[in-house]
């Protein structure tokens, strides 16, 4: 098991109710993440039920979501980005 | 090359004007644009920009990065502000310096570009009807496959 800080951005913090937590984890990689982070509460299952709508970053980097979660410390869930 | 996340206001006058002065007679053109707080049917209260501290500073000085080696720059220097922000207010600054002005404007497109999309910055509309989070387009991404 390893310990992540999971951070939420924008409408995925208001789905889930808070900007971050400390999760642990024997996930393998960013999609088993979402899957064990889903059933954590009906918040969670709103923020992650359409994953198309959803980024992540590992380690504050840009990431897919089958990217491994190995040596992770922080993965972070955002919607598409709206700079500028 | 100068980048800032700040929730406090900037001038883009006096930014472009102490921008310009630095380059001395280096560059033979400076580019700068400034983003503002749009509100086309006057129903905006305000603009809340939500960012990613620690990521942004990086993803923008990456992005400068890949800018300043494309185009050769002389400088460069990006104000991105987060907070809350009135309609008509400057939210973000972009400046770019090279020897000639085709480098400089495109460089200034490219950033312009990225940091719509790749910049962990997120709008959220707030008028009397209630509070929405700005979707991002399909342009913005196809806006970065010309680069």
């Amino acid at each position: 098991m390893t310990v992540l800080d999971v951070l939420y951005f924008a409408w995925v913090r208001e789905r889930v109710g808070a900007p971050r937590e400390r999760v642990e984890t024997a996930a393998k990689d960013v999609a088993a993440l979402i899957a064990e982070l889903r059933a954590r509460s009906d918040g969670h299952e709103a923020a992650f039920a359409d994953t198309a709508a959803l980024r992540v970053a590992i380690d504050q980097e840009l990431a897919e979501f089958d990217a491994p979660l190995a040596g992770a410390r922080e993965v972070a869930f955002f919607p598409p980005m709206t700079g500028g | 090359m100068d980048v800032r996340v700040q929730a406090e206001p900037f001038d883009p006058g006096t930014e472009a004007a102490a921008f310009t002065a630095a380059q001395g007679a280096r560059a033979g053109a400076v580019v700068t644009f400034t983003g503002m707080v749009r509100d086309a049917e006057g129903r905006l209260d305000r603009m809340e920009i939500e960012h990613y501290p620690g990521m942004t500073e990086r993803a923008i000085a990456a992005i400068v990065a890949q800018a300043a080696e494309r185009w050769h720059l002389l400088d460069a220097l990006v104000i991105h502000r987060h907070g809350a922000l009135r309609p008509g207010a400057p939210i973000m600054m972009v400046a770019t310096a090279a020897a000639h002005r085709a480098e400089a404007f495109a460089a200034a497109e490219f950033l312009m570009d990225y940091l719509k999309s790749r910049a962990p910055f997120w709008k959220k509309e707030v008028t009397a009807a209630g509070a929405a989070w700005v979707a991002a387009k399909a342009d913005d991404e196809d806006a970065l496959r010309r680069w």
